[in-house]
């Protein structure tokens, strides 16, 4: 077992860490009454403020850990991942940031309800979400137990699960006392963290190397056994019809699914209009940016220095790549630092998961679906908080049974999930008027449903010797990602469905509000 | 500055009062906020202002996003089906592919910064202009 710092000093960096954090969540909530403070923060934050938040909820532990593991491992092939993500961001600024501030509250369910039958669209709102999160859940909890498993050195897979559970209890209790804007100081301390520590190593790595990309690259293929084709494309994808199709199809995912995600959707609330949540995007890119770029050297860097054979024995596996790299450039001290920071990372992702599941269940299904709209708020808050206890465990148990996945291909699952079902429908109810509540369902549903199905039929299930299941074989769709066919497939849905549907003449009055509120943010507060 | 132009009977309009402006060269015009003080959105919808503004927005953002997308599947396909294209090294031993996927990093500050600046000089501009003539605000 290849040393990996002092797991007592590693351990208390992070305690420290989550102390400080969790008295910011604390003193940042003493006002979290309101339904508004709770799931939206007041709307108080700034733009720039929500920016670096917003860059937060991305730089996860999928990103940093998920993406410099995927280029240590497979060079070009994890880097495909990093262009993704950043051009994701584009859908955010041009098609959904601004309609989606102008026309909804708190919740996905608020805008796609807007011209709509209430509770048949919410209670598909609220579904949709809460698969979603689920899915992106499980990754980031995998990606703890990876974590976890190389800080304290624990190799069993109980003891991994232990300490998933633990983490788990930690990040519930950020959501329970911090509400929203606990949720965001969190995430905007965590980024600051995160993006000092990457472009710092990026900075010393590049300093190593005579400031050359290239020469890292260079002893970057000494260390992994495919020599220089792991610089090409194919090194994790292979060269068959089929692999290059998924690959494809986790590209259109990526790029698609990133702006669509639940709990990305919600942090454009946490501004008070439009033009900051604009605002908000431009800093998110940028930030995006400069991260994605570092972690382009830091991936080649982990493969050049430390290999990528050691890295994939560690445990922990791909997803350990940095904290490696961490330990081999600046000792046990930077691992410490660098693993509290992706830890940080972690807990206040998962805390703002947690925070969109709850709200759209609180929000959309009881307040609206079961009260009917006639719902008292602080038993509404109420009923948020139980929900973000309930997600909690799930994601724990889900966490526990994905433990050893790679946490990047996790969440390309669930931006898949997030594109099928919600961009089609954001779209559709944004920019087209004809659009009904037969064509909503259509398109949610239809998106969500078909991307289950293809993803249980999927050799990532089943049949392959990576699968969850490897013993089972039931597998008949060859692609590990159905972007390609379930994001398409929602589009068609819906379109098909509300042409073929009665028009809504009743909606025409919320129709033209809408479509004022969205493109001009005019009469936004009423 | 309207205030001295203004005929005796317009005071009688309040909620042209209220907001501090009117259209005074046609006191006939239509109020976009009915009894009770809210926006008639139908009405706004069909204001020549409301469908400028719609149209520069549409005619920026529905473009550039076929031509980011364009550009990043572009890379994609690239990767997936010419590696041989892709892999032709340009400096040291990076490659051309690695370029493109740098090259997504620079269009996607581009086009962000180029809505930004459009947002601000065509499109926020032109919603002022629309709460002013309706009188509703954000």
């Amino acid at each position: 077992m290849p040393t990996t710092g002092n797991p007592v000093l590693n351990l208390s960096v992070f305690a420290v860490f989550v102390l400080i954090t969790l008295y910011i969540v604390y003193r940042a909530s003493s006002r979290n009454v309101t339904a508004s403070d709770y799931y939206a923060a007041g709307s108080s934050f700034t733009g720039a403020q929500n920016g670096v938040a917003l860059s937060g909820d991305f730089l996860s532990a999928a990103s940093f850990l998920g993406i410099s593991g995927g280029i240590a491992a497979h060079g070009y092939d994890g880097f495909l991942y990093s262009v993704g993500w950043v051009v994701a961001w584009l859908v955010g600024l041009l098609l959904i940031a601004e309609g989606l501030r102008n026309t909804g509250r708190f919740t996905v369910g608020d805008v796609l309800a807007f011209r709509m039958r209430q509770r048949p669209v919410r209670a598909a709102a609220a579904n949709a979400t809460l698969v979603i999160s689920f899915f992106y859940m499980i990754a980031q909890m995998a990606g703890a137990g990876g974590l976890i498993a190389l800080l304290l050195n624990v190799t069993s897979k109980w003891g991994q699960a232990i300490l998933i559970a633990v983490v788990g209890m930690v990040m519930v209790l950020y959501v329970l006392v911090g509400g929203m804007k606990g949720t965001t100081w969190v995430q905007i301390i965590k980024a600051v963290l995160l993006l000092l520590c990457v472009t710092l190593m990026s900075v010393f790595l590049l300093g190593k190397f005579g400031f050359s990309l290239s020469a890292i690259m260079d002893q970057a293929t000494d260390n992994n056994k495919l020599g220089d084709a792991v610089l090409d494309p194919g090194a994790k994808y292979g060269f068959s019809a089929m692999s290059k199709l998924d690959f494809v199809s986790l590209a259109l995912s990526l790029v698609l699914g990133i702006a669509s995600l639940p709990h990305v959707l919600m942090r454009f609330y946490t501004v008070p209009n439009a033009s900051e949540a604009r605002r908000s995007v431009v800093w998110a890119t940028w930030t995006m940016v400069i991260f994605y770029l570092c972690t382009l050297v830091i991936g080649f860097g982990a493969m050049a220095l430390v290999g990528t054979d050691k890295i994939a024995a560690a445990p922990g596996g791909e997803n350990s790549a940095a904290p490696l790299l961490a330990f081999e450039i600046g000792g046990a001290v930077l691992l410490g630092i660098v693993s509290a920071v992706a830890f940080a990372t972690i807990l206040a992702v998962v805390a703002g998961l947690t925070l969109a599941a709850s709200a759209s269940f609180a929000h959309d299904v009881y307040a609206n679906v079961i009260k009917r709209g006639n719902a008292e708020p602080r038993r509404e808050i109420r009923v948020a908080r139980l929900t973000a206890v309930v997600v909690g465990i799930l994601s724990i148990i889900g966490g526990i049974a994905a433990n050893g996945q790679n946490v990047a291909f996790l969440v390309s699952l669930a931006l898949a999930l997030a594109a099928s079902a919600n961009l089609s429908t954001i779209l559709y109810t944004i920019f087209w008027r004809r659009f009904n509540t037969v064509g909503t369902l259509w398109s949610i549903y239809g998106g969500l449903g078909s991307c289950l199905v293809l993803i249980i039929f999927s050799p990532v299930m089943s049949g392959a010797s990576t699968s969850i299941f490897p013993d089972v074989d039931f597998a008949w769709f060859p692609l590990g990602n159905p972007g390609l066919v379930s994001i398409p497939f929602s589009f068609l849905c819906g379109f098909l469905a509300t042409v073929f549907s009665k028009r809504e003449p009743e909606m025409d009055a919320r129709a033209a509000e809408m479509e004022v509120r969205a493109i001009s943010g005019i009469g936004a507060r009423h | 500055m309207t205030k001295a132009m203004r005929s005796p009977g317009e005071a009688q309009h309040e909620y042209r009062e209220i907001r501090g402006f009117a259209s005074f060269d046609d006191p006939e015009t239509l109020s976009y906020v009915d009894s009770d003080g809210n926006p008639k959105f139908e009405a706004i919808r069909e204001t020549d202002e409301f469908r400028t503004l719609r149209r520069r927005l549409t005619t920026f953002i529905f473009p550039m996003t076929a031509l980011f997308l364009t550009s990043y599947l572009t890379f994609v396909l690239l990767s997936a089906y010419a590696k041989d294209f892709v892999s032709t090294k340009v400096i040291g031993v990076i490659n051309l592919g690695i370029l493109l996927g740098l090259g997504q990093f620079v269009t996607s500050i581009i086009i962000t910064l180029g809505y930004a600046r459009y947002a601000k000089r065509r499109l926020d501009p032109q919603r002022k202009l629309l709460a002013e003539k309706t009188g509703v605000e954000e």
